[in-house]
């Protein structure tokens, strides 16, 4: 059984009095210590599939599975406990809170756990270590370069330890340099750590990292 | 404890802001409290009188005074036990600013009349001794740093106002409760009487009475005597008397009330302006804390804490400054308010309603917050 399951998966918005089909009837599959690079034109749906099987967002009709939890059949307020233990989300633009420190900011989804202060110091400065940026723990986002904020961002994404990582667009801001030393992390969070990453890009570069690589396009998912 | 950071660098990102609204606070919880403080002060006053103490004044007004022969009966009045009286001097000691409440008395019968007021036996009898002489609340010796046995002069434009009056102080009293203050100036009836050349007249009459339940019964047989005469009475318990002087001031209460309830609403719509600014600028950071999986309830609670923060730091400013600015100062309000003080019942007061801005303020970007559509709000940013 496959760690993460979509099935017969559609997303319809409605933007007036007219609906939106996004896609309609998807089936995947994503083994556990799988990297599968999902590419598809601006306005595909990528960005909403992975919205979905965050949980971020409600499909119109179908399931998503991720290991035993039934996501589309959660409550907010159960979502938001599944996400803060299973999900670790990177973002396109980061999103690093500027008032915090990378440090304070690799912290934030470990004060949802019971962890106490030197338990989270531990895990935090670790995770840092993995990303090479231990010595900048204690940089404002503003002090970083884009590729390092975007490493802080795949620490904060990995420091509980999650089962699945969402990647969108991860190095679409990114110059070439950044982009493939954030590759070559995410890599090794795969190889090393054996993490699950379903990764949403345009870049054929990135592309090319992941065990697998699927379409999607005019709402049809193909391998 | 440990979103306390979170809380704390999401008031401070915009400090100047943050500091602005939380002076705004500050500044309308003193006024709250300094206000609030002038009603409780007036309603001390009106505890201060004894229902077995009754007051008999001129039926007209209290400025018009009472023949000096109306003694001699009243002490005759079945249920009355003693008699004294009183005048009002409106003395002024060096600048009208430094007002203080003055009065002829006949001192003897009034001060065995007066148990509120605790003076040393040999104080005493040098005060009864002496005709210039005075006794000094300990709060008025305080304010001018007089010393037993100091020369003093204070001048009265209502009583041969081209004339200094000197006074020695030889006696100092404490009162027994805070409400009848220690800030109140006594000297002789005498005094006054030949110093404006046997002019001067009762301003009122205190009369002891025997059992408080015989005050409506002595009040009616003065006034039903004197009803006729020049001079008819006006006789109630010092309490109602006390009352009736500060309802000369008006409605304080009400004008008090009104001011504070609309200084209240005006912070509370710039709190919640602010609180909404500062959570508009956070939506993308609200989504992405979702995204990390902070829930709504919780959401909901930091920028709730946020505000409470805000309006109770504002508070402590205000409310505790008022209270170390008025106890620090001795403030009487021109001696119209003696014994002011601000309550620590009003000093809590003040907290809760700092925390129900707060809480006022923050609720509707709370909501928002915890109610905002996270793919959407990320589709935007994005």
């Amino acid at each position: 059984m496959a760690l993460l399951e979509i099935r017969n998966l559609s997303k319809v918005y409605q933007r007036d009095s007219q609906m939106i089909t996004v896609f309609e009837g998807i089936d995947l599959d994503i083994e556990a210590g799988e990297f599968l690079v999902l590419m598809g034109p601006s306005g595909s749906g990528k960005t909403t599939l992975l919205n979905l099987v965050a949980g971020l967002d409600k499909p119109t009709a179908g399931t998503i599975s991720v290991g035993a939890a039934e996501v589309t059949e959660m409550s907010p307020r159960q979502l938001a406990a599944w996400r803060s233990r299973h999900v670790g989300f990177i973002f396109q633009l980061y999103n690093l809170l500027p008032v915090l420190t990378a440090y304070q900011n690799v912290e934030l989804p470990l004060l949802l756990t019971h962890l106490s202060k030197s338990e989270r110091r531990e895990h935090v400065m670790t995770v840092l270590e993995v990303v090479g940026l231990s010595d900048r723990a204690d940089h404002y986002p503003r002090q970083l370069s884009g590729g390092e904020e975007q490493r802080v961002a795949i620490a904060r994404a990995v420091v509980s330890d999650p089962t699945v990582i969402l990647a969108d667009e991860p190095t679409g801001d990114l110059d070439a340099k950044s982009a493939d030393e954030v590759l070559t992390l995410m890599q090794r969070l795969n190889g090393e750590f054996n993490k699950t990453i379903l990764l949403v890009t345009h870049d054929q570069r990135a592309a090319e990292r992941g065990h697998a690589v699927m379409h999607l396009d005019k709402g049809v998912l193909t391998g | 404890m440990k979103y306390a950071r979170l809380v704390w660098v999401n008031m401070t990102r915009n400090k100047r802001r943050t500091v602005l609204t939380t002076l705004s606070v500050a500044a309308a919880l003193f006024l709250f409290v300094s206000l609030r403080s002038v009603n409780t002060t007036l309603a001390d006053a009106r505890e201060v009188g004894s229902e077995s103490r009754m007051v008999t004044r001129h039926a007209i007004s209290i400025v018009f005074y009472l023949p000096e022969s109306y003694y001699q009966w009243l002490v005759t009045v079945p249920g009355v036990r003693s008699v004294s009286w009183a005048d009002w001097f409106n003395g002024i000691y060096r600048d009208p600013r430094d007002f203080f409440p003055n009065f002829a008395v006949e001192a003897e019968s009034y001060l065995a009349m007066y148990p509120e007021m605790v003076i040393p036996e040999d104080q005493k009898r040098a005060f009864l001794d002496e005709r210039t002489a005075a006794l000094v609340g300990s709060g008025l010796m305080e304010r001018f740093g007089w010393t037993l046995g100091q020369a003093i002069q204070l001048r009265s434009p209502i009583w041969a106002p081209d004339r200094e009056w000197p006074f020695t102080i030889r006696a100092v009293y404490t009162p027994t409760n805070p409400s009848f203050g220690d800030a109140l100036f006594f000297f002789h009836y005498d005094y006054l009487y030949e110093g404006t050349s046997r002019r001067a007249q009762p301003g009122w009459y205190v009369l002891e009475i025997e059992d408080p339940a015989l005050a409506a019964a002595v009040a009616e047989t003065i006034d039903e005597h004197y009803r006729n005469s020049q001079a008819a009475t006006k006789t109630e318990t010092e309490r109602a008397f006390q009352t009736g002087i500060v309802t000369m001031y008006g409605n304080v209460g009400f004008l008090m009330n009104a001011i504070g309830l609309a200084v209240f609403f005006a912070i509370l719509l710039l709190a919640a302006n602010t609180m909404m600014m500062a959570a508009r600028e956070r939506t993308s950071e609200v989504a992405v804390l979702k995204t990390l999986g902070y829930s709504d309830r919780l959401l909901f609670a930091l920028v709730l804490a946020e505000a409470a923060s805000i309006t109770l730091i504002g508070g402590l400013l205000g409310v505790f400054g008022a209270k170390l600015a008025f106890e620090g100062t001795g403030f009487q309000g021109l001696g119209l308010l003696p014994n002011f003080q601000v309550k620590w019942a009003t000093a809590t007061a003040g907290m809760a309603i700092a925390l129900c801005l707060g809480l006022a303020s923050g609720i509707v970007p709370a909501w928002q917050a915890a109610r905002l559509p996270v793919a959407e709000t990320l589709r935007r940013v994005g």
